[in-house]
């Protein structure tokens, strides 16, 4: 029988919740006093516990600072339960690092904790890696691979800007993280030699092996088009236009006051970002999904329906010449009015 | 030199491979000599096959400048190209051992190991080859004389061995050895040819990655002083600090912060009493040296340093504001500037008490329970300009999770937002730090570091350096 039963995993979120750091270390240490496997209170614990703090955030359960509070305690978690194992390095050197402006740290650093677990010599070098500071470490350590975390697709095209550069210098790349798609195809896209979507299936990967050199992919040919190029190039002046646009056409927006405006236009940046990514990848669903799931967060918050469809219908408007980019708006207002 | 000999090698005697002087020229195939003849089982490279096989050598030497990644690739390119197995001797290190990694046909990963002086020298041409002057030509080896350290595990005698040196460009690079099985052919004249512009490309990328090795060691240590230290666990406090240095490669740059312990001897362990018996408290300093990048870390370190060295005989923050503002006075121009905020830290009866001194620095922001944010009072002027300083320290109480927040105005100057042309801002500094309450020191750190980020998001690659430090009184 599991010992991480559900009652278990909503145990420790109430202390996680709580800020309880001294609680949920002990109810984590308790477990492997009773001989649970590291590797599965970090994986069958924190993980899924950490996946629901997602979820009760985005339905406006929990606040932004007790989904802040909760993480903090479950790093100290995965901290206690690493210096209760406390593994001695058998194998070669692994890199784990987050993609360059990658917050999410967790899952890469349950990742280091479980490859450590498996023998491996880990450096997690942490949130928001610049480019230069990982390859600058990769001539210095001579890695056996890097795994690299990206759970917001927006930071797709820096993510691929970091696999091609460690490739190049013949480390192989594993990615990880929600931001490469369901079922990873936006890392073979992009010329990851593997991806994983789950820190248990990423250390089996790396168990493997992954062969040096790999060859590199096609590039990516629909960036010939330049709407991508144009829509980062350009998205301070795109976003401005939008808000005001909007501002028109939305009448709710006419009795916001300066933050809410200074939101709104933060949230049309984020439109931005993603339509800019699927642009990167050439993924419609990138975009249709997060505007679903924009949608679900303003209605948890209760701003009204119009709201998202609107926004929509100005970008494709200041989006006139932009036939890809006009396709992927299309497609996320057909999803919205679809049956949900 | 009788190492030179190639017995075990029917295809030629002793006779036809005399021990050549180093500046005998390269060996070139007559014109009219007849076209090799392939012997069986490995048949000579064409002319497209080792044409390929240098371009590939290329890309993939150049790529790594780590030596360890050169070396394995290297015997990994040759390996079965050339050789049923290679093995590559680094130059000696320090004690004078040299480092080898081996890769045979049997496709599993390549082996290391490491060689001393004298079992180099077992080798015949092994340990002048690895000294890297004079310059040697490649020579054969008698298999008899090989130890058993030069080939795989049950490899079996070697029928051929090629001991080649990695010229270097002026250090020395190490040496390859290539072995052929007993009953295989043995290196002819053209595989030769090619093996030393293998070992040349080689050479070159191994010399340069030893270069660079030892320039980012000597580098890391030069840095590591001016990285920001690991924070201390103190009693009654929690601190969480980020920096984010506009120079992005090594991390270094003019923002810093750093902790003093009382008492010297004191400075490290984790668990400390903020206070010592005779009242003095620990102190934390966060500042901003003028400019960017490294010319910015070293100052930033010599601040960092004497205010070390100061707190030994002052621990009055108004008295080190004068005192660093004569040391940077004492510079010889150009000068830099620097502005700073010192902390003292006196936990008492389950509160925190932060006595704040500025010398022209942004006034730290204060996070109560109930989300309001307030301006400290603190005041200064800023060091290295004037020869007559103002600082006026202020106290400030903090309840349990309450907190104080140490910022550097590359954090509120971020340029970008939404439409990309705004300051971040105090204002948005304090509505961000609003939505703290209940957070960790850590968490809130890092919130707003994210934050600050996100606001920089992709306007631009040059930002400022970016410092943040939470000081927080213990919950528990």
């Amino acid at each position: 029988m599991n010992p991480i039963s559900e009652t278990v995993i909503d145990h420790y979120l109430k202390l996680a919740g709580l800020a309880d750091e001294y609680g949920a270390i002990d109810l984590a240490l308790d477990l492997l006093d009773r001989g649970v496997p590291a590797e599965d209170v970090l994986l069958d614990l924190v993980a899924p516990a950490q996946a629901r703090v997602g979820e009760l955030w985005a339905a406006d359960e929990w606040s932004v600072a007790r989904e802040h509070a909760a993480t903090a305690v479950s790093d100290r978690v995965v901290a206690a339960v690493a210096a209760h194992a406390r593994p001695r390095p058998t194998r070669e050197r692994i890199i784990v690092a987050c993609a360059d402006g990658e917050y999410h740290a967790l899952p890469a650093r349950l990742l280091t904790e479980v490859l450590r677990l498996r023998g491996w010599q880990v450096d997690f070098l942490g949130a928001s890696v610049p480019d230069a500071h990982l390859i600058t470490y990769l001539h210095q350590t001579d890695p056996e691979a890097v795994a690299i975390s990206c759970t917001l697709p927006t930071r797709l095209p820096r993510a691929h800007a970091t696999l091609t550069a460690c490739r190049s210098v013949g480390v192989p790349v594993l990615a990880g993280g929600r931001g490469f798609g369901p079922g990873g195809h936006r890392a073979r896209l992009l010329g990851a030699d593997a991806w994983a979507s789950s820190a248990r299936l990423a250390a089996d990967r790396l168990d493997r092996g992954l062969p040096p050199f790999p060859p590199q992919p096609a590039a990516l040919e629909h960036l010939a088009d330049g709407e991508y190029t144009y829509l980062a190039g350009r998205r301070g002046d795109l976003v401005a236009r939008v808000t005001r646009t909007l501002s028109a056409a939305y009448p709710p927006m006419a009795s916001y006051d300066a933050r809410q405006m200074e939101t709104t236009a933060e949230d049309l940046a984020h439109y931005a970002d993603f339509l800019a990514a699927a642009l990167y990848v050439d993924d419609g669903a990138l975009f249709t999904d997060f505007v679903t799931w924009t949608a679900g967060v303003l209605r948890a918050r209760g701003v009204p329906d119009g709201a998202v469809p609107a926004a929509l219908d100005v970008f494709a408007g200041e989006l006139r010449d932009f036939p890809r980019a006009r396709r992927f708006l299309a497609a996320a207002a057909a999803a919205l009015t679809g049956p949900s | 030199m009788s190492g030179t000999c190639a017995q075990g090698d029917p295809a030629r005697s002793t006779a036809d491979r005399s021990p050549s002087p180093p500046d005998r020229p390269a060996p070139v195939l007559p014109a009219d000599a007849p076209a090799p003849v392939p012997p069986p089982g490995r048949p000579v490279p064409d002319e497209q096959q080792r044409t390929r096989f240098l371009l590939e050598v290329g890309a993939r030497l150049s790529a790594s400048l780590n030596l360890h990644r050169c070396a394995r690739t290297a015997v990994e390119l040759v390996v079965p190209f050339l050789a049923d197995a290679a093995l590559i001797v680094l130059p000696p290190g320090a004690a004078g051992r040299s480092a080898w990694l081996r890769a045979a046909d049997d496709r599993s990963r390549p082996q290391e190991g490491v060689i001393t002086a004298a079992e180099a020298s077992t080798v015949p041409g092994l340990a002048e080859a690895l000294t890297g002057f004079p310059p040697a030509p490649s020579r054969w080896l008698d298999p008899a004389q090989a130890p058993g350290w030069l080939l795989p595990e049950g490899y079996g005698p070697a029928g051929h061995l090629l001991v080649t040196p990695l010229p270097g460009n002026g250090v020395a690079a190490g040496a390859l050895v290539l072995a052929r099985r007993i009953g295989t052919p043995s290196f002819e004249e053209e595989t030769e040819a090619l093996v030393r512009v293998f070992a040349a490309r080689v050479g070159a990328a191994i010399s340069a990655a030893l270069l660079y090795q030892e320039q980012s060691s000597v580098n890391q240590v030069l840095t590591t002083g001016l990285l920001p230290p690991p924070l201390p666990e103190l009693d009654g406090v929690e601190l969480a600090g980020s920096l984010r240095a506009s120079q992005k490669a090594t991390r270094i740059g003019g923002d810093f912060y750093d902790v003093y312990l009382p008492g010297p001897a004191r400075n490290g362990p984790a668990g400390d009493d903020p206070a010592d018996q005779d009242g003095a408290a620990a102190l934390v300093a966060l500042g901003d040296v003028c400019g960017k990048g490294a010319q910015a870390a070293v100052l930033a370190g010599q601040i960092r340093h004497s205010l070390r060295a100061l707190m030994l005989v002052e621990r009055r923050p108004e008295r080190l504001a004068e005192l660093l503002n004569r040391f940077l006075l004492g510079f010889p121009p150009p000068r830099s500037f620097a502005t700073m905020v010192l902390a003292e830290l006196r936990p008492a009866a389950g509160r925190l008490r932060v006595g704040l001194t500025a010398a022209g620095h942004p006034p730290p922001l204060i996070l109560r329970r109930d989300g309001t944010v307030e301006e400290s009072t603190a005041r200064g002027t800023l060091l290295g300009v004037f020869n007559e300083v103002t600082a006026a320290s202020v106290a400030v109480d903090l309840a349990p999770g309450e907190l104080c927040l140490l910022y550097s105005d590359g954090i509120t100057e971020a340029f970008g937002g939404p439409t990309g042309e705004e300051m971040y801002g105090e204002h948005r500094l304090r509505a961000d730090l609003s939505t703290c309450v209940g957070m960790p020191a850590r968490a809130v750190a890092e919130r707003l570091e994210q934050l600050s980020t996100e606001w920089l998001a992709d306007h631009g690659g040059i930002h400022d350096d970016r410092a943040l430090l939470v000081i927080q009184a213990r919950t528990r």
